[in-house]
């Protein structure tokens, strides 16, 4: 199918959201926005196996098929990991990542 | 033709009732749980008669020899392609008459215990034991291979072990079980070796391809010779060996006497009526491999025997303990039965020393529990066990006084009572074989007259000393099994054993032999004369005599040192010398080494744990940053 | 295709720039609202390709579920007029240098690399056949990715009520007391 696009740019785009999340996340101090970040690296990932799918097996439903089931994880995910973010601002009464190391040495 | 599969259920009642008594008993009342592994007893003892009639009376015999009966087997490991490990049962003469001597005695103890152990801590454990361990010995005599007799003999070690510690708060009874434990497994040790050296010669551990006369086991074995001797002589003398653990012969008699810390019915059962008497038996189950081919071996069994005998003789005149009096004397018969075996020959009337020894072991086995079960109730009367503390108690205890001198009078050899005549055989086999020996057990008979007379005197008769308690007679539960075994040992003589027990199954002829019989009984009354004279009233001569003989009697006193010498080699030989290097080069060589992994590792967790910082953007930037690197690596600089 | 072009190229400059202000911006239901701009996006890229129950799947859950989870928590734990303090320079500057490394090596691999179409003739992406394929258990089914999803949703609700909820009074955490 040929939509005028070609393939690789929705790879690159794939992977310059993919790295703007990488970047999030290395450095949000938020809690919430490092999960945000996270669901933009999910997101692209579901971009690229919906554009394999299309462009290189347009018979099957294989990468339409793992992008809803990852946008159910990403849902799941991010319900669990607001529970969590929750119970921490109670214990710490930040969300603040940096000031969360209890597991330090 | 009679079957005798039923015969397995003389093994599985009593270890159902131990599994019964031992995780069930403490739920129980005492009392049931007594009663219980009694009536197991009964069953077991009814079936052992059952057995032993239809076998001597039922079965016919092929040839005139009593056959060997496999009446269930089992294949249990298959180790190569013929050397395999069986568990089952084998019914022959010598394992019927076992059959009959502990079950019996064993009954006759689980009655008595009723009475004697009534009250203690611990009843129901104390017969699940007892169940343990007569299912053990049961399963040692039954055994149809070498290699299950073994495992029978362990569990009728760790069955005494737990027996001799049953008060285990007692610090000397702890101490008797463990050295009980430890020296019979150094002798098992032996026993296993020469298991293995039995089986990896000849190729089975059948008892019955074993010891078949014309079979090929032991024409293979004394093929091969090391070091002068054959290699059947080698593995011979080492199953001797587990034997000599087991029945207490010199030298690793030591854990004998102090095994009497066990409760008394426990010292009657195990430690003088059936296990010590379990290295006769495997001596007698394999006699056709001495016999035939290693009469060295043989020839070790008769000197360890004799001297065994003697020495045990000796020490027992010494001792105030009544009951290491009966322990000492217990060798001392034992010694006997190791002694006539080793005189005896193979088949026929040459089989004489094998008949009178098994003859011997079952008269001995009701007399000697008769004497313990005696000593019991005196000491359930008096409360201590020594000699001093008694005197003049035949008006306190009749019936009692009555077992106790028959008693005597069978272990001393005078007619009629059943000792006489499986004394008179032994000596007369040993007479016609080697002129030393029996000129040993000719004077160990009187030794043996004197010092239970010694016993009888100093405890019945004598000043009456002033009790705190005036002394009772037992309870009907004690004295109805030393009625029943005083019977037994009276009457036992008549047993026929020359048709029933012999070296080849076969019948043979033999009478008493006045020669010899006449000068034992002789030299019996003479040790009981001098018991009289001695402590049949005050007197001061033992007292002089001792100091006349005062180092002979301090050694004998204190055992010949033996103990001692155990000790030094134990303490001060291996212990400085090869424990403490071990020991050191434990502690500093090898816990070094660990301890210098583990400094090392933890300096350089020291160093680099400020990797750890909590901080979960830098493990991620760390993460992200190696799989950009290691993608790099594959993709681009691999190939 | 010149339209499909332009979509393409409007929606791809949507979501770049919109990815970066997400990350970047300083006031976070900003960032939240520029989180829902990519979402949209991607879900008119996949109209854009023909899927289009993907494309409501991403607008309903995503746009529509996620971010107004986001954004709740938000409000629970977060004053919304503050602004966050800069990034550390040093810190910027080693993620971005990581960022950027990793985009670049990505799209070095993605350039290189040949990819090979097959011929086969497209498949209509109906609803009948969604269903049918989530449910079915033959050759093409998805029943066992589809059970283990909702067993996943389920526990995850589960375990989301538990760590959330509060310490009872019966057992009261000490810490939390201590620290509020």
């Amino acid at each position: 199918m040929n939509t005028g696009v070609p393939l690789i740019y929705f790879l690159i785009l794939a992977a310059i959201m993919f790295f703007a999340g990488v970047y999030g996340f290395l450095t949000r101090r938020n809690l919430i926005t490092i999960l945000m970040s996270v669901e933009l690296i999910l997101n692209s990932v579901n971009i690229n196996f919906v554009a394999y799918n299309r462009y290189l097996y347009p018979h099957k439903l294989e990468g339409f098929f793992f992008s809803l089931f990852v946008i159910a994880v990403a849902a799941s995910e991010a319900a669990v990991a607001i529970a969590i973010i929750i119970n921490i601002y109670r214990r710490f009464t930040t969300i603040n990542v940096e000031d969360v190391d209890t597991m330090r040495y | 033709m009679v079957t005798f599969t039923y015969t397995v259920w003389i093994l599985l009642i009593p270890f159902l009732m131990f599994i019964l008594l031992g995780l069930a008993g403490h739920k129980l009342k005492p009392k049931l749980s007594g009663l219980l592994g009694t009536s197991g007893l009964a069953v077991i003892t009814a079936l052992s008669y059952i057995t032993a009639y239809l076998y001597f009376f039922q079965t016919e015999k092929i040839d005139g020899a009593f056959q060997k009966i496999i009446a269930y087997n089992a294949t249990w490991l298959q180790l190569t392609d013929d050397l395999h490990i069986d568990i089952g049962v084998l019914i022959d003469p010598i394992s019927v008459m076992m059959l009959i001597v502990i079950t019996t005695v064993s009954f006759m103890v689980h009655i008595y215990s009723l009475g004697y152990m009534k009250g203690e801590k611990g009843f129901e454990r104390y017969y699940a034991f007892l169940s343990l361990f007569s299912f053990s010995m049961l399963g040692l005599v039954l055994s149809t291979n070498i290699f299950e007799m073994y495992i029978f003999w362990e569990l009728v070690g760790i069955s005494s072990y737990l027996l001799i510690g049953f008060y285990y708060q007692k610090p000397s009874a702890v101490k008797a079980s463990k050295k009980a434990f430890i020296v019979t497994r150094f002798a098992d040790m032996g026993f296993l070796i020469g298991i293995l050296i039995l089986s990896f010669n000849t190729k089975t551990l059948d008892f019955i391809t074993l010891t078949d006369p014309a079979g090929p086991a032991i024409a293979q074995g004394s093929g091969i010779s090391f070091m002068g001797l054959s290699v059947m002589t080698w593995s011979m003398i080492f199953v001797y060996m587990g034997g000599v653990g087991k029945s207490a012969m010199f030298p690793f008699h030591i854990w004998l006497p102090d095994a009497m810390e066990g409760p008394t019915p426990v010292s009657a059962l195990i430690h003088a009526a059936t296990m010590v008497v379990a290295g006769v038996y495997l001596v007698a189950r394999m006699f056709p491999i001495y016999a035939l081919a290693a009469p060295a071996a043989l020839d070790v069994v008769a000197y360890v025997g004799a001297f065994s005998s003697l020495f045990a003789a000796v020490i027992a005149c010494t001792q105030t303990d009544i009951k290491r009096v009966l322990a000492y004397s217990t060798i001392s018969q034992i010694g006997y039965m190791m002694l006539a075996l080793g005189v005896s020959g193979y088949g026929g009337h040459e089989g004489l020393g094998y008949m009178a020894s098994m003859f011997h072991l079952f008269t001995h086995a009701m007399f000697k529990a008769l004497l313990f079960l005696g000593a019991g109730a005196i000491i359930h009367a008096v409360h201590s066990n020594y000699m001093n503390d008694m005197g003049g108690l035949r008006k306190y205890l009749p019936i009692t006084h009555i077992t106790f001198l028959i008693a005597c009078l069978t272990i001393s050899g005078i007619p009629p009572f059943s000792g006489f005549f499986s004394k008179d055989e032994i000596l007369a086999a040993a007479f016609s074989h080697n002129k030393i020996l029996f000129a040993i057990e000719y004077a160990v008979a009187g030794i043996t007259a004197f010092y239970m007379f010694r016993l009888y005197f100093n405890i019945f008769w004598g000043e009456d000393t002033r009790y705190e308690h005036t002394p009772h007679e037992a309870p009907v539960t004690m004295t109805i099994p030393l009625i029943v075994l005083a019977i037994g040992a009276a009457v036992s003589g008549i047993i026929p054993f020359n048709k029933l027990v012999t070296s080849d199954s076969k019948a043979f002829e033999s009478e008493i032999e006045w020669g010899i019989a006449v000068p034992s009984v002789l030299i019996g009354l003479l040790g009981i004369g001098i018991a009289y004279i001695f402590y049949g009233k005050k007197s001061s001569l033992p007292d002089r005599l001792a100091a006349t003989f005062k180092y002979t009697y301090k050694w004998a006193y204190n055992k010949f040192y033996i103990d001692e010498i155990y000790l030094f080699i134990t303490k001060k030989i291996i212990f400085r010398y090869i424990s403490e290097p071990v020991a050191w080069f434990d502690r500093h060589i090898v816990d070094g080494t660990m301890n210098a992994i583990a400094t090392v590792t933890q300096a350089v967790s020291f160093r680099i744990r400020g990797f750890q910082s909590g901080q979960l953007q830098k493990y991620v930037y760390v993460f992200i940053s190696g799989a950009i690197l290691l993608a790099v690596i594959f993709i681009y600089l691999w190939h | 295709m010149i339209a499909n072009q332009i979509m393409f190229f409007l929606f791809s400059a949507v979501i770049i720039v919109f990815s970066i202000l997400t990350v970047t911006s300083r006031k976070i239901l900003r960032a939240a609202a520029y989180l829902l701009f990519v979402l949209v996006a991607s879900a008119g890229l996949y109209f854009m390709l023909n899927y289009q129950f993907l494309a409501a799947v991403q607008l309903t859950l995503y746009a529509g579920g996620i971010v107004v989870l986001i954004i709740f928590s938000i409000l629970l734990t977060s004053q919304i007029n503050q602004k966050f303090e800069p990034v550390e320079w040093k810190k910027a500057l080693f993620s971005a240098l990581a960022s950027i490394a990793g985009a670049f090596v990505t799209i070095i691999t993605i350039l290189d690399f040949k990819f090979s179409a097959t011929a086969e003739a497209a498949k209509e992406v109906n609803m009948r056949l969604v269903g049918n394929s989530l449910l079915s258990v033959g050759k093409n089914g998805y029943i066992l990715p589809f059970e283990v999803i909702s067993i996943l949703l389920l526990a995850a609700m589960v375990a989301a009520i538990v760590i959330a909820k509060k310490a009872g009074p019966k057992n009261p955490d000490p810490q939390t007391t201590k620290q509020e």
